[in-house]
């Protein structure tokens, strides 16, 4: 392992390099945006009143922190290690997401834009956007590929009841990816009165470090209880990736535990060998997309593929720059998980914890379930349970025949 | 830098660069396109490479693009209707316009003499700033290519020096927020900020987006080195029933802009 993964702090460079990935790659209009991002989040991040104010908002109407929790009964069905689960599925709103609009949405009102702007996928980003900006009676407008708005039907709805406009997005594959270029689109049109608000470590640079940033308090507050309850560290984090924001929050305040393994798990689909996943860094090569240089998933040619996962929150064809870094680095350990093995998770950990994870969640779950049974059991590992499947109720259904 | 580029802007006259996309609205009728367009009064010739995901076009050109990629369109075709554009001539300067990632497939190594040996004069890759494309500038700038690089009304005074330091062919200034297609602009907007390139510049300045008519591209004309033309005549061409109807309305158009600019 390269020497400098031991040292947290130094990466990226300050044009936001990641080694050779990440970077800004936008169109010229948006440079200005973006230096003063920059400068906005810079300035705002060492002003104690800002983070006095996040902090009490992660306390007070997230409901952090959040628990980590002894799954008992998993662990004995796996016969390994011990499973713990960070419990990130009982934010408001139900996912990590909110970490990081709490976080974006108040530089938003501190830089003085009324307007918010963002993509979404599964809608948890899009609803956890468009909470936040309710509260702070910020204007928002959600782009969301039409393929994403039938398939998560409730996160749409709920974003509406909040003020929110959902605009359906019908370029390209009419997913993720497609969402992001048009959000792109609206805020080249808008940039004097808009944020964007992206939703993961992807993006031009600041946006990988800021959403980074704002998710490393799971990592944080995972690692203190981790020493409060249990007196030691995990021997292993594992977290699902699809742009990588929830597993990188896991893993960044832990970069330079060097006895702490982290696996970060893509969605390999119906496999990884057939061409319908979404496994970036296990399968892709790097590339430019959506305004950095990252692990893709492209043709001979160079045209981003269509990608295919049971979840909507990681059918994304990128993934954020600094994961790309770890792979090389040989920091972190990135694997795939199938459609079927993330739905059988799903069920085991809804019947033998009453819990039900997001499909997004349910592929950590399903891959640290494997881990934990090639582990020993004075070993423990934590998954990373990023959010609640409450929104995927209705695919679950339509996956066994039902109509609700 | 491309002595076909530098010799295609001539003091007094508006240089009228047409875009069109690779292979839409066919594959076999672009050369004929591109050599219509030329016929028509057109001094540069803007090629689109199309890209799955072009954050900064609009629906006309988005659409273009899609359709040019399902008819197997890729950077390497392209070079081959460069190459036989070349055969009948070698005059008009010929540049793409596309995004990063097709360029860094291909290979960033190798393009450059690829394209300059195809026939190519110059690059503008839209999602690439001067900051991230120094390798590649360099490798452009020994093949004799230009690297075309964007000026946007949102771009302040420090930016603008490292731009017009690192451009080479012309300037293309972006002439509002928003993208390709749009009906935004304000050609007397356009003044303040070409003179700010001028004074720093000595390269000509080309003016994009929102032009479509032979009136917006007069009042544009009265600021600029050049006007570029896109979705309109994209458009215009996605409607056309064959080859001959094209090539007839690729002439035509032009012809009208063309006129209209030598009136002014
Ligand atoms: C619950 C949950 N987990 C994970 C993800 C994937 O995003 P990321 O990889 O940025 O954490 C999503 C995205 O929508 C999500 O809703």
């Amino acid at each position: 392992m390269n020497a400098q993964v031991q040292q947290t702090s130094d990466q990226p460079d300050e044009s936001g390099h990641f080694g050779e990935y990440g970077g800004s790659f936008v169109s010229e209009t948006l440079m200005h945006a973006l230096e003063e991002l920059r400068e906005a989040w810079l300035r705002w991040r060492n002003d104690d009143e800002f983070m006095a104010r996040l902090d009490r908002d992660l306390a007070y109407y997230v409901g952090r922190p959040s628990p980590i929790y002894y799954a008992e009964r998993l662990t004995q069905h796996c016969g390994g290690a011990r499973i713990l689960l960070k419990r990130e599925d009982l934010n408001h709103t139900g996912a990590h997401k909110i970490n990081n609009t709490v976080g974006q949405n108040l530089l938003a009102w501190h830089m003085g834009k009324q307007r918010v702007i963002a993509e979404t996928g599964a809608g948890q980003h899009g609803v956890a956007t468009s909470t936040v900006a309710a509260r702070l009676n910020q204007q928002c407008v959600v782009y969301m590929g039409e393929t994403d708005i039938h398939r998560q039907a409730i996160n749409v709805f709920r974003m509406r009841l909040m003020g929110a406009e959902v605009r359906s997005v019908t370029s390209g594959s009419k997913t993720l990816k497609d969402a992001l270029n048009e959000a792109m689109r609206d805020w080249v049109t808008n940039v004097d009165d808009t944020f964007y608000v992206i939703g993961t470590v992807a993006g031009p640079h600041p946006y990988p470090v800021m959403v980074r940033d704002f998710n490393a308090i799971v990592g944080r507050e995972a690692r203190k209880q981790m020493l409060e309850q249990y007196e030691e560290l995990p021997d292993a984090l594992v977290a699902c990736v699809g742009g990588g924001s929830n597993a990188i929050g896991l893993f960044h305040p832990f970069i330079g535990d060097r006895d702490v393994a982290m696996y970060g798990v893509e969605a390999a689909g119906r496999g990884l060998n057939t061409e319908e996943h979404a496994a970036s860094l296990c399968a892709g090569k790097p590339g430019v997309l959506h305004g950095c240089r990252t692990y893709l998933l492209d043709d001979q040619a160079g045209q981003i593929t269509h990608t295919h996962s049971v979840s909507a929150g990681l059918d994304y064809p990128g993934v954020g720059p600094e994961h790309s870094w770890l792979k090389d680095e040989g920091r972190a350990t990135y694997v795939g998980v199938t459609d079927e093995e993330t739905l059988a998770a799903t069920h085991a950990l809804s019947r033998m914890e009453g819990i039900l994870p997001a499909l997004e969640s349910a592929h950590a779950i399903a891959y640290g379930m494997k881990l934990a049974s090639e582990m020993r059991a004075d070993q423990t590992i934590l998954i990373n349970l990023s959010g609640r499947g409450d929104k995927d109720v209705q695919t679950l259904a339509a996956i066994e025949g039902l109509e609700l | 830098m491309s002595a076909r580029i530098s010799a295609s802007f001539q003091e007094g006259r508006c240089s009228l660069i047409p875009f069109i996309t690779v292979g839409d609205p066919h594959v076999d009728w672009t050369v004929d396109i591109m050599h219509a367009l030329v016929d028509g009064g057109a001094d540069l010739l803007e090629l689109g490479v199309p890209f799955s995901d072009p954050m900064a076009d609009g629906p006309v050109i988005q659409q273009s693009s899609e359709r040019a990629i399902e008819r197997g369109v890729t950077l390497e075709s392209v070079l081959n209707t460069v190459r036989e554009f070349r055969e009948q001539d070698q005059q008009t300067p010929v540049i793409l316009m596309g995004y990063m990632n097709p360029v860094e497939r291909f290979g960033e190594a190798d393009f450059p003499a690829a394209a300059a040996a195809a026939g190519v004069d110059g690059l503008l890759l839209v999602d690439c700033p001067p900051e991230e494309a120094q390798v590649l500038h360099q490798a452009l700038e020994q093949e004799g290519l230009s690297s075309i690089l964007l000026v946007a009304p949102t771009t302040r005074e420090a930016r603008l020096d490292r731009i017009c330091g690192a451009a080479s062919g012309f300037i293309y200034y972006v002439s509002f927020k928003g993208i390709t297609g749009a009906n935004r602009l304000d050609a007397d907007a356009l003044q303040a900020p070409i003179n700010a390139i001028r004074s720093r510049s000595e390269l000509p300045v080309a003016a994009g987006f929102g032009i479509n008519d032979a009136e917006s591209a007069q009042a544009v004309a009265a600021h600029s080195d050049g006007v570029v033309i896109g979705s309109a005549l994209v458009k215009l061409l996605a409607e056309s029933e064959d080859r001959e109807d094209a090539v007839g309305r690729a002439r035509d158009f032009v012809a009208s802009v063309r006129q209209a600019l030598d009136n002014s």
